[in-house]
């Protein structure tokens, strides 16, 4: 199937998040959608989805405009739709989520014939190789089969066209690989693939064409074989030279060590698995890994978030095992959590609220139990200014300023106290450039004044401006200790959890 | 070297382009001439009062076996039969105005040797049914605040109620500290009952709409059975009720034995300046209204969320204790099986009028006892059911939680963003728009 | 698993159920020394008929005080079983409800010692006609909250129910006129919820509790102005008669108390098979469920999310004024004022006790339907025990439920939260 964009324009008030796009996909082709977050490659793709409604253009199938009103039209008329965040109910299971909406059934007054649907699925799982077991719930599959899981629902309404946003997000490297395999496999079978991301390695791996979107509109087609500099440069539209100028580290005395620390998952699985290391003042600790293998369980132990099953924390010396997280705020611990709307902020709290979120309860924002109004006002003041935090006045609501913003607020909220230690899990994610660069200036300053740092992120790029050293986790282990000199192919590898001499082979295409 | 973020977590704020500075703040002119335009909450609850108030008289008139009479010769005599509507309902409400703001025949007679008190005796009233209102919802609010819900003001005011009426009637003490004791008593039974429900909630993550429902039916039967044993029922009855609260136990009248207001209506403002203080300038309100807006970020920012579950169902069942004690104390003087009268899902409706504000709480709490005391008198001296009272209340709570349906119905215009639709939790498509 | 983890888990359980163990000896005990040894003298006998089968079954008389004595040793001998095996999922509730069915039997032996005799046939009879208007409006409930808009409003749903069929029935002088407009006005309400919860986005617990407030007013006041002063023509609807299932009403103990009853009973049967099979094997239940997990994820699949709460709450809503219908026309024959008195509350409850399933809500309503039963006729025995105190036994179990006596409940993910399409 042939799709045809022709300048498709939507906006969202005084915002144009697509503007007068026009974008060609071939039969039987991978067409990469190359963009940054914002640059309206999702908005686009829920325009043909039949989730929003393009303000003026036209969509073509095969030569024939079309319009769709609902996601069923789009469905009609053979698209299909891999959500980034998957569209599947977690307590059915893989059949009955494959089936929702096209439901066999009995003849009999309506009745869910769950053999019929069971046969389908595994079916269509034989025919791509996909591997799924129509009866398991889908929560407890790893994401990598749920992700298949959606891609056979899309298969078994006979799309023709399937798009994929931001489809290798949360996978390994090798879940990636496989996923490469089933998009190869589904192109020799005929369907278009519509593959949405803003990693160029896999651009340049799995695509035929690739079109960059920047602030909404299309700034170019390319081949697959274009270089990294150049679609990087197309992409945020000025050359970009990210490496963070930092002084090597002087790394003091030992401020956190972790021994043997386990934490309990889901299903009693171990999330942390005999995790075990340490990290000095003035030392940027980078832990590398694919989201999802326990990363997210450690730093929320450290703070006294989640309760630790065995092995210890200790802060400057002093036992913080399962410790009250406000124990932890007072030993002189920060924490830039990885969900900042979730975990970071209070949405309906003024911006000066946000930043005595962990400081209301001490001098001088507060004395038995009355708050200093005054001073919280003044001190929010002087931080909006000093961390250059965009917003009308600090009795703005949180929810209202962008990302960025955000950001800045947890950072100087965090950084207005002393610390000995800073946790910073996914910093960046989300942000746009500049409040990137800032955030890292931020981070690799506090380093220089002694305070010991821990980056979490799944970000090779993040991992390699910062890190003075880099520890990789791969399913709640520490499975290898390296230098910023690493090199990313044996980073990747270690975060797909094998050892660097038996893996080589292994991730060979 | 790029650099590229990962994909953002659902629900970002958009980065749209900065909004303009204002220059200063609104002028009073700017905010009235907004408020009628757009609707603010100010003009939307006005508007919801006075359509509660059209709906209710039309009810009334339309109720009327009169009026019904009339509008069955609607063709032959369309004048009767829209007169008698507005005289049957017009009557009802002016002798609702008169049970609870002021009976214009007193007055006069007042300026002619009649009792003064008389003047004020609906005023009187409006504030005495004021008083447990006031209370018992500032214990639906205060939770609410805190994201959670309190349905249990009854089984906390009952609580309240009776362990001050225990003080009032089965201990003996000085004048002034009897009565102290006794309403700091129901603030404690009250506290007892609402602190179990925080309690369950924060240890065991029971649901407390739930176990408030629960609770209050687990009081009223203690309650009953706490009346029919020996110890508690008056000597001489056999119907269960208490015997009578002692002189020195009693909230003293404010204006003289002639009018029923007492010193209650004082005990429910201090409460509602109690618990403006707490919002707005305690650390507990912070860790109260942190915990209501968003849990796990109070949790990340080391605020202990069970800690401050109970805290808030402990104040809340306090503040539905001393509206039972202010019943009990300032005008029952003895404790019946339905001592808890509506109180507690009045507390409710009153909560949401009040729109979560202490001030907000004591106005609305102010209009539906004058809706309640004048609907005594519209029963008494037009024979309209008092009921239509709550037909009311319940009509401009429901058009009050609507802005939207009011707007739509005086067409007002939306405000372009407005605090409504900022404060609604949305579920929206994933994606960077 | 690793073997730290499953230590640890079982040592977390053990807790829990050691407890739970503890708890059923306990109450053991208490049948043994209250019930076994503080029983008066003489026999407890249980009466088997009402009179009208064919087949008689004779009475049982037993020696009270030793029965309840064997009775509390079964509960301390299966308290022990709890505590000290790990029992499977459906051991543990068959251990659960044995208990709780030897405490209520160890209970009437205490009560009945030395009395006239006790129909056992009337009691559950009684019992299960009470459940009637529960466990209709744990439908309506049911319905709404699979779709995850929550339903507050039973209450005032059956209420209305009961008015409008009151006043249809006797205004027309046909039944079946006030079985239909009980379930329309309840539907009404339905739609009242829904456009208020859905198009309006009100707070769903708020606006059930205002709805409430709102139809007891109404119904109040239309009850004053209208129903006193023309209770003839407009509050006198007569009742359903009963109809015995030819057969089956025979059967002795199983035919009176299942088979012998008016209209209502079988409504709710069918109301309930259709309701249990349509939620989890239908094409509509699936849809409807999905809608409640995750509507984002139907609306992708073209279920139209909207639509679907629309449908259910209505539906809901008419269930339950069929429930309200049963109050007057069904059982009492004549409207009065706030006559489902907490009973939509207790729907709900019953609801969430059966974890959002229909057979499982069943369960709960037949509890608080036994509980005023027993209520009533203990109070006609003049039985040792407050009345008052047993009442308030089914409010208490609810809240041990809910507080994770049994096991944590999980709702519908969506459960309350508004849907807003972009």
């Amino acid at each position: 199937m042939k799709l045809e964009l022709r300048g498709i324009t939507k906006r969202f008030g005084p915002l144009v998040a697509n503007d007068h796009i026009d974008l060609t996909v071939e039969a039987s082709q991978v067409h990469a959608l190359l963009g940054e977050n914002g640059a309206g490659k999702t908005t686009l793709m829920n325009q043909l989805y039949g989730l929003q409604h393009p303000d003026e253009g036209q969509i073509l199938l095969d030569g024939r405009p079309v319009s769709f009103s609902r996601p069923a039209d789009a469905i009609a008329a053979g698209i299909g739709m891999v959500h980034q965040h998957f569209m599947l109910v977690p307590v059915f299971t893989v059949a009955e989520n494959v089936t929702l909406g096209v439901e066999p059934v009995h003849r009999f007054a309506g009745l869910l014939d769950r053999r019929r649907a069971r046969r389908e699925v595994h079916r269509l799982s034989q025919e791509y190789h996909l591997d799924v077991d129509p009866d398991a719930i889908v929560e407890t599959l790893p994401v990598g089969l749920q992700q298949r899981v959606e891609i056979i629902k899309v298969l078994l309404r006979r799309a023709n066209l399937l798009i994929l946003d931001e489809p290798t997000a949360v996978l390994t490297p090798g879940e990636t690989e496989e996923l490469f395999a089933i998009m190869r496999s589904l192109k020799a079978s005929g369907h278009s693939i519509v593959f949405i991301t803003h990693k160029l390695k896999e651009v340049q791996a799995i695509a035929d064409t690739v079109t960059v979107l920047r602030a909404g509109r299309v700034v170019g087609s390319l081949p697959p074989t274009a270089k990294d500099e150049e679609l990087a440069s197309m992409m945020v539209g000025h050359s970009v030279e990210l490496t963070v100028s930092k002084q090597p580290a002087t790394p003091g005395e030992v401020v956190l060590a972790v021994d043997d620390l386990v934490i309990e998952g889901k299903e009693g699985t171990r999330a942390v698995d005999g995790v075990s290391f340490e990290l000095r003042a003035g030392e940027i600790l980078g832990v590398a890994g694919v989201q999802g293998n326990g990363q997210t369980e450690l730093c929320e132990a450290l703070m006294g978030l989640r309760h630790v099953g065995a092995g210890s924390v200790r802060v400057s010396g002093r036992d913080l095992t399962n410790a009250r997280t406000r124990e932890v705020l007072h030993a002189g611990v920060g924490y830039i959590p990885e969900d900042r709307q979730g975990d970071g902020l209070v949405g309906d709290f003024t911006v000066a609220e946000n930043l005595v979120l962990d400081t209301y309860d001490r001098p001088p924002y507060s004395r038995a139990f009355s708050l200093a109004l005054g001073t919280v006002e003044r001190s929010a003041r002087k931080f909006v200014a000093e961390f250059d935090v965009r917003a009308q006045s600090a009795d703005e609501l949180v929810r209202t300023l962008s990302g960025g913003n955000q950001q800045k607020v947890i950072l100087a909220r965090e950084l207005s106290r002393p610390l000995a230690l800073l946790i910073a899990s996914q910093p960046t994610r989300g942000l746009d450039i500049g409040s990137v660069e800032y955030m890292h200036r931020r981070i690799v300053e506090e380093r220089d004044k002694g305070t010991a740092v821990l980056i979490v992120s799944s970000e090779l790029d993040e991992i390699y401006a910062l890190a003075d050293r880099i520890v990789v986790m791969f399913e709640g282990r520490i499975v290898g200790v390296r230098t910023p000199a690493v090199s990313r192919a044996e980073l990747g590898l270690l975060m797909a959890g094998a050892d660097t001499g038996t893996a080589a082979g292994a991730a060979a295409p | 070297m790029t650099l590229l973020a990962g994909e953002p977590s659902g629900g970002q704020a958009p980065t749209g382009p900065e909004q303009p500075l204002r220059e200063e703040g609104p002028g009073f002119r700017q905010v009235f001439v907004e408020g009628i335009v757009y609707g603010n909450s100010v003009t939307v609850t006005a508007l919801a009062i006075v359509t509660g108030i059209v709906l209710g008289g039309l009810l009334i008139a339309f109720s009327d076996p009169h009026v019904l009479h009339r509008w069955a010769h609607l063709f032959s005599a369309p004048g009767a039969a829209f007169s008698s509507a507005w005289d049957s309902a017009s009557s009802a409400y002016s002798a609702m105005f008169q049970g609870a703001v002021v009976n214009i025949h007193s007055v006069g007679k007042a300026f002619h040797g009649g009792s003064i008190s008389s003047v004020f005796s609906p005023i009187s009233e409006t504030l005495v049914q004021a008083t447990p209102l006031i209370l018992a919802s500032l214990a639906v609010m205060l939770p609410f605040r805190a994201g959670l819900f309190n349905i249990g003001a009854t089984g906390q005011f009952i609580g309240g109620a009776f362990l001050a009426g225990w003080v009032g009637f089965g201990v003996s003490l000085p004048p002034v500290i009897h009565v102290v004791v006794a309403v700091l008593a129901g603030f404690a039974g009250g506290a007892i009952v609402g602190g179990l429900v925080g309690a369950l909630r924060a240890r065991t993550g029971a649901n407390e709409v739930i176990v408030t429902i629960m609770l209050n039916y687990v009081m009223e039967y203690l309650l009953l059975y706490l009346l029919g044993t020996a110890y508690f029922r008056r000597p001489g009855r056999i119907d269960p009720i208490s015997p009578l609260v002692q002189g020195t136990a009693r909230l003293p009248h404010l204006f003289g034995h002639g009018l029923r207001v007492n010193a209650g209506i004082v005990v429910a403002l201090a409460g509602a300046a109690g618990v403006a203080w707490l919002l707005k300038r305690s650390t507990f309100g912070f860790e109260f209204r942190a915990i209501g807006f968003n849990p796990r970020a109070a949790r990340t920012a080391g605020i202990d969320i069970g800690r401050g579950y109970t805290q808030v169902f402990l104040i809340a069942g306090g503040l539905a204790g001393l509206a039972g004690a202010c019943v009990v104390l300032g005008t029952d003087f003895t404790l019946t099986p339905q001592v808890y009268g509506t109180y507690g899902i009045d507390g409710i409706t009153v909560a949401l009028l009040g729109r979560g504000a202490p001030l907000g709480v004591v106005l609305a709490a102010l209009l539906y006892a004058g809706l309640h005391a004048g609907g005594v008198q519209m029963q008494a001296s037009t024979q309209t059911p008092v009921d239509i009272v709550t037909v009311i209340q319940a009509v401009i709570v429901l058009f009050v939680a609507a802005p939207p349906l009011i707007r739509g119905l005086y067409r007002l215009r939306a405000r372009p963003v407005t605090s409504e639709t900022r404060a609604t939790p949305t579920i929206t498509y994933v994606g960077d728009p | 698993m690793s073997v730290v983890a499953a230590t640890r888990r079982r040592v977390a359980t053990l807790d829990r159920r050691t407890v739970a163990g503890a708890f059923f000896a306990a109450l053991g005990a208490l049948d043994i020394l209250g019930f076994g040894l503080g029983a008066h003298a003489g026999d407890a006998v249980f009466r088997f008929s009402v009179g009208g089968e064919s087949a008689h079954v004779p009475d049982l008389s037993l020696p009270a005080g030793t029965t309840a004595i064997v009775l509390g040793s079964l509960s301390v001998a299966l308290g022990a079983l709890y505590a000290g095996w790990q029992l499977g999922r459906t051991a543990r509730r068959v251990v659960i409800a044995a208990v709780m069915a030897l405490f209520i039997l160890a209970l009437l032996c205490w009560v009945d010692a030395g009395n006239s005799p006790l129909n056992i046939v009337g009691l559950l009879q009684s019992s299960l006609t009470r459940s009637i208007p529960l466990v209709l409006g744990a439908m309506s409930g049911l319905l709404g909250e699979r779709a995850a808009v929550i339903n507050i409003a039973i209450e005032g749903q059956l209420l209305i129910g009961a008015f409008a069929a009151a006043v249809a029935a006797s205004a027309a002088g046909m039944l079946w006129l006030g079985l239909i407009s009980g379930s329309l006005a309840g539907g009404l309400i339905g739609v009242l919820l829904a456009v208020f919860a859905i198009r309006y986005l009100v707070d769903q617990i708020v606006l059930g509790v205002v709805l409430n407030v709102f139809v007891l007013g109404l119904t109040g006041y239309l009850y004053d102005r209208a129903l006193v002063p023309y209770q003839t023509t407009l509050n006198s609807p007569g009742v359903y008669g009963t109809i015995r299932v030819p057969g089956l009403a025979d059967i002795p103990i199983i035919g009176p108390i299942f088979f012998d009853s008016n209209v209502f009973l079988y409504i709710t049967y069918a109301v309930l098979l259709l309701v249990q099979v349509g939620v989890f094997h239908t094409r509509w239940g699936l849809r409807v469920r999905a809608v409640g997990e995750h509507p984002v994820a139907a609306e992708t699949v073209g279920i139209r999310v909207i639509y679907t709460r629309y449908r259910q709450l209505v539906l809901g809503g008419l269930i339950a004024g069929i429930g309200g219908a049963y109050l007057t026309i069904g059982s009492v024959g004549a409207f009065g004022k706030g006559m489902s008195s907490g009973q939509g509350y207790i729907a709900l409850a019953a609801m969430i006790f059966g974890r959002w399933t229909p057979f499982g809500a069943v369960g709960a309503a037949l509890l608080f339907g036994f509980a005023s039963a027993l209520q009533n006729i203990l109070s006609i025995l003049g039985a040792p025990i407050p009345s008052d105190i047993l009442l308030m036994t089914p409010y208490l179990v609810v809240i041990l439920v809910v507080a994770g006596l049994v096991g944590r409940v999980r709702m519908p993910a969506a459960d309350g939260k508004p849907y807003i399409k972009s």
